[in-house]
């Protein structure tokens, strides 16, 4: 028997493709135990280590609010002895870290696209992900569905008015690249610089969402995809480094690469999840007049975590899978009734003009220094690509898992530019009628009411939709998108955990995935009662700086590894 | 009575087999019948094998051992699955039918409370397949 099952020996690839040699076994450090009847299959350390911290973290963020939110998003100097303006103190780890790193976010992200593209066109496009004769596992709708879920759905929701209607009308003096502003300081419109505000907010919402983030879940995702297809090395973000650091990633370097990557995901779900039930909240007061309370959402985040429960249970292809297109037939509702009741024509348009504005103000809007616009670069920019970072290694997880089959440059293409596109067009649809309505008339304008005179980001899609013919149908439409976004989001996300956390096993056992699931619901619950959602987003946006380091690494560990295999 | 036993098997836990593998022998020895093993593994690298064609491999090693061993007709049938936690009853019923298999003989735990929210697969494959399925219990 152990003959059979003995992993020595040289493993037959589908086709060729460059196995990497190492004596490691996969599920070697795993631990399998029983808790009562259910049976576990967990990584030692990572599970425990990825566990405990985060509930210490929560702990503290619950019996000290006072202590991390100073910590996280910083303390009023003034009533603090030696705390200096502009110092760490006063800013919080958040600000701090995106006011002091902009340009390294910037310049990391700017290679990250750099090296997409480049790897378009270079000759390693070729190679096949699975080995030269591996064929795709999903046809293009499905395996883009699921990509575009978990990546991207949910910001599309909650940004797609807010932001370039902010940009539009920002009296915060964060405008992008300095643009011209619409309005008088008392709120006059000035139709002069209508069309030139609407140009530039078009196209700094666009270079949010388009190239740049596509470009990071690409880079880690294709990592993944390689190490694990092609070099057959566990599905975890530690292989990638196996070029680097050979055997060493098996030890205690690649149990912190893997704790770090649970943190980012597990933080970042959570603090989707914590938003999500305000928004989805903050829709249902607007439409129904529910009240809006902590109880209300909790009653949202355990009904989300109860769906992507079912959801995981049912697996990739019976509940992921099926959530996923589901999701992307309700979008694509969504996007079509707002493109026709705002008038085809002149979102087209707007199309048209903001993939221009997006082409011709990428090269500023990316430049890492010698810009005056620190609202726009350092509050969002700096901002997004953190968030983008500490996400990558759960989306591109995710994606890597789907893609067996596809070659480099399809895989490319297809994770960079298809969604690219979509997102800008998805902007040019919900900005552009949010633009609509503000200019129309700006003093009856929900959408200015609720995000320029003041800010107020969960209300921004339903003060849209308010403006467009049957509202009660499309805002309810829009709240259930809502929550189908976040239960997309929150089931791929405990599988991937899972997958780390099980030392890149697949087949772990049902309850794991069960517990990540319901575990990341508890956390938002936790942190929605304690009022420290806010210590969490700054969690989130302090793993993106260490893992900005690592995808730098990834880089080139990808380089490296094409090297070694057959072009196609 | 029975042409084709199929005999499930996880080769993660191939340890846990030899009780299960000797039943189906047998039945095949005393029925004059093939024994199909079906295996179920993901496409990504796993604690088994590294690539799907590397646990094809295994798979029809083991099926050529216990041909030897038992002096039965044995084959292999692998089937790579997404997602193997969750799709290997729904695997496991189809393979059953495209091999057109008229006895099951698997391993099993003993029942137990976990089985109320998620059933074994054999109690799973017994349920739904229109044949004779045989359940082996640890000793």
């Amino acid at each position: 028997m152990s003959d059979e099952t003995d992993i020595q020996g040289i493993p037959t690839p589908e086709g060729h493709s460059d196995i990497i040699e190492t004596d490691y076994k996969i599920g070697q450090d795993n631990i399998e135990t029983k808790i009562g009847p259910f049976g576990l299959d967990i990584h030692n350390p990572v599970f425990v280590i990825s566990g405990m911290t985060v509930i210490a973290f929560v702990a503290y963020a619950l019996v000290a609010p006072g202590h991390a939110n100073g910590l996280f998003n910083g303390v009023d100097a003034s009533a603090v002895e030696g705390c200096e303006p502009g110092a760490f103190c006063d800013l919080g780890m958040r600000s701090y870290l995106t006011s002091t790193f902009d340009w390294f976010f910037l310049s990391a992200a700017n290679l990250f696209v750099l090296f997409s593209l480049f790897l378009i066109v270079s000759p390693w496009g070729g190679v096949r992900l699975g080995g030269t004769d591996a064929r795709p596992d999903y046809s293009y709708a499905g395996w883009f569905a699921m990509l575009f879920a978990a990546g991207m759905g949910i910001g599309l929701m909650f940004f797609g008015v807010l932001e370039p209607a902010y940009y539009f009308g920002t009296p915060w003096g964060d405008e992008p690249l300095g643009a011209v502003r619409p309005f008088t300081e008392d709120g006059v419109l000035i139709q002069e610089n209508v069309a030139e505000a609407r140009r530039m907010a078009l196209a700094a919402t666009s270079y949010h969402w388009a190239l740049h983030p596509w470009a990071i879940y690409a880079v880690v995702a294709l990592a993944l995809a390689l190490f694990s297809y092609n070099k057959g090395l566990p599905l975890t973000i530690r292989s990638a480094f196996y070029p680097i650091f050979g055997d060493r990633v098996w030890g205690w370097t690649g149990h912190i690469i893997d704790t770090l990557a649970v943190f980012a995901t597990l933080f970042g779900l959570a603090t989707s999840l914590g938003f999500g039930a305000q928004q989805a909240n903050a829709g249902l007061e607007y439409v129904y007049g529910i009240p809006n309370t902590t109880t209300v959402q909790v009653i949202l985040i355990t009904a989300i975590t109860a769906v992507a429960l079912v959801s995981v249970v049912r697996g990739l292809d019976g509940g992921v899978k099926v959530l996923s297109e589901i999701n992307m037939s309700i979008a694509l509702v969504l996007l079509l009734f707002v493109l026709f009741a705002a008038g085809a024509a002149t979102i087209l348009s707007e199309f048209v003009t903001g993939l221009g504005a997006y082409f011709k103000e990428l090269i500023p809007l990316s430049t890492p220094f010698g810009r005056e616009d620190d609202g726009y670069r350092q509050g969002w920019t700096a901002f997004y690509w953190a968030w983008w970072i500490s996400w990558s290694p759960f989306v591109g997880m995710f994606i890597a898992r789907v893609s067996r089959g596809r070659t480099v440059r399809e895989f490319v293409t297809c994770v960079l530019v298809i969604p690219s596109i979509v997102c800008v067009f998805w902007m040019a649809v919900f900005g552009g009628a949010a633009i609509n309505d503000i200019i129309a008339n700006p003093e009856a304008s929900a959408v200015k009411a609720q995000v320029i005179d003041s800010y107020n980001p969960p209300l921004s899609l339903f003060a849209m939709l308010e403006s467009l013919p049957l509202a009660a149908i499309t805002s309810t439409i829009g709240i259930v998108l809502v929550i189908v976004f976040f239960v997309t989001s929150s089931d791929s996300g405990s599988l991937v955990i899972d997958t780390i956390t099980a030392g890149g096993k697949v087949d772990a056992p049902v309850p794991q995935r069960i517990f990540w699931c319901t575990f990341e619901g508890l956390v938002a619950i936790a942190l929605l009662i304690g009022g420290g959602l806010g210590a969490l987003q700054a969690m989130v946006i302090s793993t993106g700086l260490p893992f900005t380091i690592i995808l730098l690494i990834i880089c080139y560990a990808i380089l490296r590894g094409l090297m070694a295999e057959k072009r196609g | 009575m029975f042409k084709h036993i199929m005999m499930p098997v996880d080769l993660a836990h191939a340890d846990k087999l030899d009780r299960a593998m000797t039943v189906a022998a047998d039945q095949a020895k005393h029925y004059g019948a093939k024994v199909t093993y079906v295996g179920v593994t993901a496409a990504t690298p796993g604690s088994v094998a590294r690539t799907p064609e590397e646990y094809a491999d295994k798979l029809a090693k083991l099926a050529a051992a216990q041909a030897e061993l038992h002096g039965i007709d044995a084959g292999s049938h692998p089937v790579v699955s997404h997602d193997p936690a969750v799709d290997l009853d729904d695997k496991l019923i189809e393979a059953r039918k495209e091999l057109g298999a008229d006895l099951v003989v698997m391993a099993t735990h003993l029942p137990n409370m976990a089985d109320m929210f998620l059933p074994g697969h054999g109690g799973e494959l017994a349920r739904h397949s229109q044949v004779s399925v045989f359940l082996v219990r640890p000793a």
